[in-house]
Formats: C-alpha cells, sequence, structure tokens
C-alpha cells in the first residue's frame, strides 16, 4: 500500500510551513531513516525523513513552495509492484479529504489561531504616525526593535535561554547572534532564577539587559528576583540604584500545551509598585513599546503572545519609531459600551465589535497597551462617553486586571456608569489540555458579544 | 574549628582545586602600619556594632538588626586588597561591609534608625543600604539572592573591561540555596571576575552548619563547576588579606571565579530577638577568648612593639567619638518627610 508524506506538525502552534528542498527525486529508491525533504517553519528549520522503503512515486510539491498547510500530502512512496496510477488516485482523493478537514478546523477547533481580517487590520493601522511602514511579523518587529536599540547603545545585551545559537526558541532573535556576537548575545543555561538575577546585578552596575524568558511560564522560577531585586532596589535604596532591564517572552495560552505552560500574568507583576508592564497587540506597539522600554531607566515586564509572533501587521521602518509607554490606544470608536483589552484578546475584541456593529451596537476597543501604569484618563473619558464597560482578558478573574479596571471606574466615573461593569476573563481553572476544555477555557468572541448584550440591556 | 572530615582529593585535569589551608600560612608580612590600619578598622565595626546593639535596645532602631560582631577581619582584610574599580554586595548582615567600603558611619547610623540622614533616605532600613559612590551594592535582604545579583555585576565588569572584581559575600546559611549553584555554573562557565566570599560563622540563623549542609566543606561547593575554592582561618585578618589578595590576582587574571570560606564567628545572636538556645555560652566565651580577631591583632602589635597600649586606646578613643556622633546624627536627623513616600518607586 502506498505511503503518503505529509507536511508534519512540528509545535503546539505551527499551521504550516515552507518546503526548502528535496532530497530524492522521483523513481529514486528510499530507506527507512532516509532524509526526503527540509523543511522550514516559523521558528525551525527541519528534515523530513522516510519512514518505510519503497520508491518515490510522485511529488505532489515542488520544491521552494511557501506556506503549505500542515497535513497537506507532499509525496508518495509506493511499495514494491505497486501502480502509480492507483497511488496518484488515492492521494488525489486524499487531498480533496485533507482540503476539507483543514478549513473545518480553521474555523471551529482552532479557538487560537486567529484568520487574519483585512478589515481587522485597517483599524489598528490606521493612525500610525509614522507614513512609511512596511509588512512585517509581530516576531521580525520585536528583533528589529532590539538590534536598533542594541546598535544605538552598545551597553544593551540579550540573555536567555536559546537566544544565540539556536536563534530563539520562538525565533525572536534570529540572526542577533550573527550581528552583535556572543558577548552581546548570550546563550544561558536553564536557570531562570539564576540568570534573571544576573541580568539584575548587571543592569545596577549600568548595563541594560534584555532577559528572554522561553515563556513567563518558567520566569516563576525568577520571580523573587525580578520582585525582589529588580523592583524594589530603587526605593530600598533613596534612589540610588537604578534597574535598566526588560524582561520579556511569551505570556498566556499558546496552543495546547495545558496548565503549566499557559498561564497569563498580567495581573500578579501589574500588582506591584517599581515595575512597569506592557503587553502590545499590534506589530507596531511590539517594536514602539519595546523600544522605549529598553530606553527605560526602571525595571519593565514586557509580555508578548506566542499565537501574535506569527501575525503580519504594517510596522513603521524608522529607527526612532517608539511608543510610550502607559498611554492606551481607542483602536476603534463608538458610542454604545467601551471595551478593554490587551494583547492577543484585542482581536477578540475587534471581531466582537465587528459583529456588533451589525447588530446595531456602537462599541469602542480601548487596547490597553500598558497595565502598569495604566492609562486611566483612557477609560474614565470613554467610559463617560459610553457609560458602560467590558473588560476582557484571559487571565484568571480573580484579582484580575478586569477587577482593577472595575474599581477604577467605580472611583473615578461611578455616576456615569448605566450598567455594573462586566469582566470577561479565563476560567478560573488551571488550563486545560482538551482541545475543547481549552476553547472553553479561554474568552471567546462570542462571550464578548453576550457581555457586551447584557451591559446595553439588549441580550 | 574545623570539621574533621577529610578534604577529599579531587584530581582535576585542568583546574586543580586548591589545597585546603587550614591554618594561616603567612604569604606576606604586612608592616606595622598596615596592621595598625586593620586593627583600627576592626576596631571601628565592632564599636559601631556595640552601639547599633545598644540603641536597639533602646528602641531607636527598628525591625531586624544583624550585627557583625565577631565577624570584623573577613571584611576588613578583604576591603584592603581591593582596587577603587572593586565592587561589593552582602545579605543583611552588611553593616560591617559598608563601614569597610568606606560609607560613613553616620549615614550608616541614621538608616539603622529610619531617618533622612541615612544612605536609603529611611527607606531600606538595616538591610537594604547601599552607596553608588563606594561601589556598594547592598544589602540584601533575601537569602542568597545577592548571589546571582554579585555575579551579574562581575559580568558587568567584564563587560565594560574595567578589569574590575565584584566580591560577593554570603553565610553558610545561604550556600544550600539552588540559585547560588546556578550562579556558580554561569560565573564558570563564562569566567566571570567575581570572589564568593562564603563567611562560615557556623549558623544560619540558629541552624549549625552539621545540621544544615550534608557536604560540611564549603570551600569544595564549587567543584562540581572548577572553581577554586580556599578555606582559612577568618578571624585571622592578615590571612584574610593574604587570601584575597592571591584570589584577586588569579581572578582579575581572567582565571574566573574563586571561592574564600572564612571559618569566622559571630558573638551575638542571629538578629536582636535571638533566644541564642542552639549553643552554648562556654562556646561563645571560648571563641572569644582563643581567636578573637581584634585581642589576636593587639596582642601581636604590642609584643612586637609596633604600637603601644596607649596609643591603641588613644584609637578606640578617637573611634568611640566616631560612633557616638554617628550615633547624635542619627538621632537628630528628622524622619524621612511624609512625601518621600512615593518617591523612588519608579525612575524618571
Amino acid at each position: 500500500m502506498s505511503i503518503f508524506v505529509v507536511m508534519p506538525t512540528l509545535s503546539p502552534t505551527m499551521t504550516e510551513g515552507n518546503l526548502v528542498k528535496w532530497f530524492k527525486s522521483e523513481g529514486d529508491d528510499v530507506e527507512p531513516g532516509e532524509v526526503l525533504a527540509e523543511i522550514e517553519t516559523d521558528k525551525a528549520t527541519m528534515e523530513i525523513e522516510s519512514t518505510d522503503k519503497g520508491i518515490i512515486g510522485k511529488i505532489l510539491v515542488s520544491a521552494g513552495t511557501e506556506s503549505v498547510k500542515v497535513n497537506t500530502m507532499l509525496a508518495v512512496i509506493l511499495e514494491e509492484g505497486e501502480n502509480l496510477d492507483d497511488a496518484e488516485l488515492l492521494s488525489s482523493s486524499i487531498l480533496k479529504e485533507q482540503i476539507q478537514a483543514d478549513t473545518s478546523q480553521n474555523t471551529e477547533n482552532a479557538p487560537n489561531t486567529i484568520a487574519e481580517s483585512s478589515e481587522v487590520r485597517s483599524l489598528i493601522n490606521e493612525d500610525n504616525n509614522d507614513k512609511e511602514t512596511k509588512k512585517q511579523t509581530v516576531r521580525e518587529a520585536l528583533r528589529d526593535a532590539m538590534a536598533e536599540e542594541m546598535r544605538r547603545e552598545k551597553s544593551v545585551f540579550l540573555m536567555g535561554e536559546e537566544v544565540g545559537q539556536y536563534q530563539g526558541a520562538y525565533k525572536v532573535s534570529q540572526g542577533l547572534l550573527d550581528e552583535f556576537g556572543d558577548q552581546r548575545v548570550i546563550d544561558t543555561p536553564i536557570t531562570e532564577q539564576g540568570f534573571a538575577g544576573i541580568g539584575i546585578g548587571a543592569a545596577l552596575k549600568g548595563l541594560v539587559p534584555i532577559i528572554e524568558f522561553m515563556t513567563f511560564n518558567f520566569a516563576m522560577q525568577a520571580i523573587d528576583q525580578i520582585i525582589n531585586s529588580a523592583a524594589k532596589t530603587l526605593y530600598m535604596s533613596g534612589g540610588q540604584m537604578k534597574t535598566p532591564i526588560v524582561f520579556r517572552g511569551p505570556n498566556g495560552a499558546a496552543s495546547r500545551v495545558a496548565a503549566q505552560h499557559s498561564q497569563c500574568f498580567a495581573s500578579w507583576y501589574s500588582h506591584c509598585p517599581g515595575l512597569k508592564v506592557v503587553a502590545p497587540y499590534s506589530g507596531a506597539d511590539a517594536k514602539g513599546l519595546l523600544k522605549t522600554a529598553i530606553r527605560d531607566p526602571n525595571p519593565i515586564v514586557f509580555l508578548e503572545n506566542e499565537l501574535l509572533y506569527g501575525q503580519s501587521f504594517d510596522i513603521p521602518v524608522s529607527d526612532n519609531f517608539t511608543v510610550p509607554i502607559g498611554k492606551a490606544k481607542v483602536l476603534k470608536e463608538g458610542t454604545d459600551v467601551t471595551i478593554t483589552a490587551f494583547s492577543i484578546m484585542v482581536e477578540r475584541c475587534l471581531e466582537a465589535s465587528g459583529q456588533l456593529q451589525k447588530e446595531g451596537i456602537s462599541a469602542e476597543v480601548i487596547d490597553l497597551r500598558t497595565l502598569r501604569p495604566l492609562d486611566a484618563d483612557c477609560i474614565i473619558n470613554s467610559v463617560k462617553k459610553t457609560n458602560r464597560l467590558v473588560t476582557v482578558e484571559e487571565g484568571w478573574p480573580y484579582a484580575g486586571i478586569g477587577s482593577e479596571i472595575s474599581a477604577l471606574v467605580m472611583d473615578q466615573a461611578f455616576d456615569w456608569l448605566d450598567a455594573p461593569v462586566l469582566r470577561v476573563h479565563g476560567a478560573d481553572v488551571p488550563m486545560p489540555y482538551a482541545a475543547n476544555l481549552e476553547k472553553l477555557a479561554i474568552p471567546q468572541v462570542n462571550q464578548i458579544i453576550s457581555a457586551v448584550k447584557k451591559s446595553t440591556y439588549i441580550g | 574549628m574545623s570539621s574533621s572530615t577529610k578534604s577529599s582529593s579531587v584530581k582535576n585535569t585542568k583546574r586543580p582545586t586548591r589545597a585546603r589551608r587550614r591554618k594561616s600560612s603567612i604569604v606576606k608580612t604586612h608592616s606595622p602600619d598596615e596592621l595598625i590600619k586593620f586593627y583600627k578598622d576592626m576596631l571601628k565595626i565592632r564599636r559601631f556594632e556595640e552601639k547599633a546593639g545598644q540603641m536597639y535596645g533602646l528602641g531607636l532602631i527598628g525591625g531586624f538588626c544583624h550585627l557583625y560582631i565577631g565577624q570584623e577581619a573577613v571584611v576588613t582584610g578583604i576591603q584592603a586588597a581591593l582596587k577603587s574599580q572593586d565592587t561589593v554586595i552582602t545579605t543583611y548582615r552588611d553593616h560591617g561591609h559598608m563601614l569597610a567600603c568606606g560609607m560613613e558611619p553616620r549615614g550608616v547610623m541614621a538608616e539603622l534608625t529610619g531617618r533622612a540622614g541615612g544612605y536609603s533616605a529611611g527607606k531600606g532600613g538595616s538591610m537594604h543600604m547601599f552607596s553608588a559612590e563606594k561601589n556598594f551594592y547592598g544589602g540584601h535582604g533575601i537569602v542568597g539572592a545577592n548571589v546571582p545579583l554579585g555575579t551579574g555585576i562581575a559580568f558587568a565588569h567584564k563587560y565594560q573591561k574595567d578589569n574590575g572584581v565584584c566580591l560577593t559575600y554570603f553565610g553558610d546559611g545561604a550556600v544550600n540555596q539552588g540559585q547560588v549553584y546556578e550562579a556558580f555554573n554561569m560565573a564558570a562557565l563564562w569566567k566571570l571576575p567575581v570572589i564568593y566570599v562564603i563567611e562560615n560563622n557556623r549558623y544560619g540563623m540558629g541552624t549549625s552548619v552539621e545540621r544544615a549542609s550534608a557536604g560540611k566543606e564549603l570551600w569544595q561547593r564549587g567543584q562540581a563547576y572548577e572553581i577554586p575554592g580556599e578555606q582559612l582561618d577568618g578571624m585571622d585578618v592578615c590571612a584574610v588579606n593574604n587570601a584575597a589578595v592571591t584570589a584577586l590576582d588569579y581572578v582579575r587574571s581572567g582565571g574566573g571565579p574563586y571561592i574564600l570560606e572564612m571559618q569566622t564567628y559571630r558573638y551575638r545572636g542571629h538578629s536582636m530577638s535571638d533566644p541564642a538556645a542552639y549553643r552554648s555560652k562556654t562556646e561563645v566565651q571560648k571563641i572569644r577568648t582563643e581567636k578573637d580577631p581584634l585581642d589576636s591583632l593587639k596582642l601581636i602589635l604590642v609584643k612586637n612593639g609596633y604600637d603601644t597600649e596607649s596609643n591603641l586606646k588613644d584609637y578606640d578613643k578617637e573611634i568611640r567619638e566616631m560612633i557616638n556622633e554617628a550615633a547624635d546624627f542619627a538621632q537628630e536627623s528628622p524622619e524621612p518627610s511624609p512625601s518621600e513616600l512615593y518617591t523612588d518607586v519608579l525612575s524618571e
């Protein structure tokens, strides 16, 4: 029976890959373990090996093809005595099924994979001050932000697990080792508390470290250093000892990696005086805010999102482009209700607002961008206009960002409220693994819509 | 005073661990002037700490207060070997280190009393004091946490190519914290200019080294990372100074980190509220009589005719005056203005 070689899934978030080259041609013999092709994903370059003995019957995707969806058939291997025609017939029918399955998965079973929507993108980029932009992924934007600041200031360096030779666990630091060398792009052992502390020590003596955590889940090992050593030292020293440092890495749920690898730390760090906490959504904000964070004399917790890394935005090309910390952004103006969000939830909110618009509800969407210091003015002004507020976050509800914003609005805009503030948030449970449960645990567009309708007494 | 465990002879092809030194082997003979300076520096710490203890008793100092009495030779001997670009970081038993670094007694004492004239403007207290000017990086309250920090300062020395070394002090209580070994590993990997000074005063709070550490030879704790170590009599200021000179040469010439285990002793409790139920009065008294760093040095000075009893008394008088002045300042200095509550949270 014929064997079909398909585009493999190599990581929890991989949806597609590029077929770089074939090592075999049609008609070649293959042995188990022999390398058939090289593929490239957003994270890595990998080889596909044959699992069986046979002959390459047909190559279905040619070398150099980009964005080949996961599970796409790449080639057919024939067993001895098999007929290519039969195999082709079979492969085309399987191919057809596969395409159908792919489509349905994208819309139903992949809650964290957000379809690119030009409508949504146009909303985000409308007010960039810098005219000249280029299409880049968030991943590239973050890399460029670091590279530009490292070129600008020699005391800036990057340290973390796999930031150098591996080119970044999520490829964010790709190319930096080549440009800046191993004195400034430093691979560490897997010792978060240790290298966080080393970074803080270096910052105390005048360097500007960028500490990459592979994910913020692992930064829990280092949270004592982040809070006790980085956030408090300026105060404890009566203003003598500055700690200019950026702790960055992906935060929150990725996809199907379960409880210990899917947690939002926004509220944890935002709780602490002495820290600034930033959580951008768009590529431009990711770049502009990271540059500002590197230039800031304070310890900054910079929360990224793995699912956003591969998404493309129009990003200003100027080296001087920065975005201020502490300023939220009204992404979409509205009159009936205010929705606040940060990081990946912004996209959900924009999608929700688009659907609500069709039903005649005008929602104002605020991207908080910075969680500490929070842009209270932006939120309060919006609530005074719309008289209603729905907060959205991926994290747990208890003592969350939504709770804080709710208290803020009670304090400063109580008389303007026409409905209770409602919070949309992650389920108050450790993140489950099962696809259906995970989807239930993470806020979805329909939950935001329901909350808005409840707030506007429509639903 | 060391445990009877035989040191295992670990053969290493590249970087042999230094032979253990049970007793001070005087490499360099110190001049009378150097010895007199050691004496004065140690006496300053002793008198300062005694005064701090008194003031704590009077309720003038709040919170935790960890006195350095008995351990003066460690920081005094090391500091005398440092160059101006070198840096120091330690834990919360930090008053001695600050005075050794040249920080003003009045500023330290005023911080203990929580006054505006303190080094941290009254916002740090006994355990959290710093002086950017004197290259003193604290004063840290979390056991073990200053070890990665000191390693990071050493990283900066290397990055900035200033030929400096970071002296990272911690106690026998900290040696069992995981992050100490994370730091050791990276310091050795990257050959960072750091000297880890383990002040083994035999008790981490109330728990003796015997009860806390499976491996009691603390100078060997870097062996897994090929960090050379040395154990010495931390009550002997000359031995400490000589070891520091050797270690600094090694580290400054690019050899990477180095461990100095100082066998020392604190006469007072862990903090002021220590009931001292874990050791006998006889034990304390025995060390005071036989090993006191000040008394031993005094004997050397007088016996060899380097200085007179009368001069030594004068030094004591001068130092007492300086400390009394510091204590007065610490009580007269105003409390920080309420407006200081919200300053220094973030840097502009």
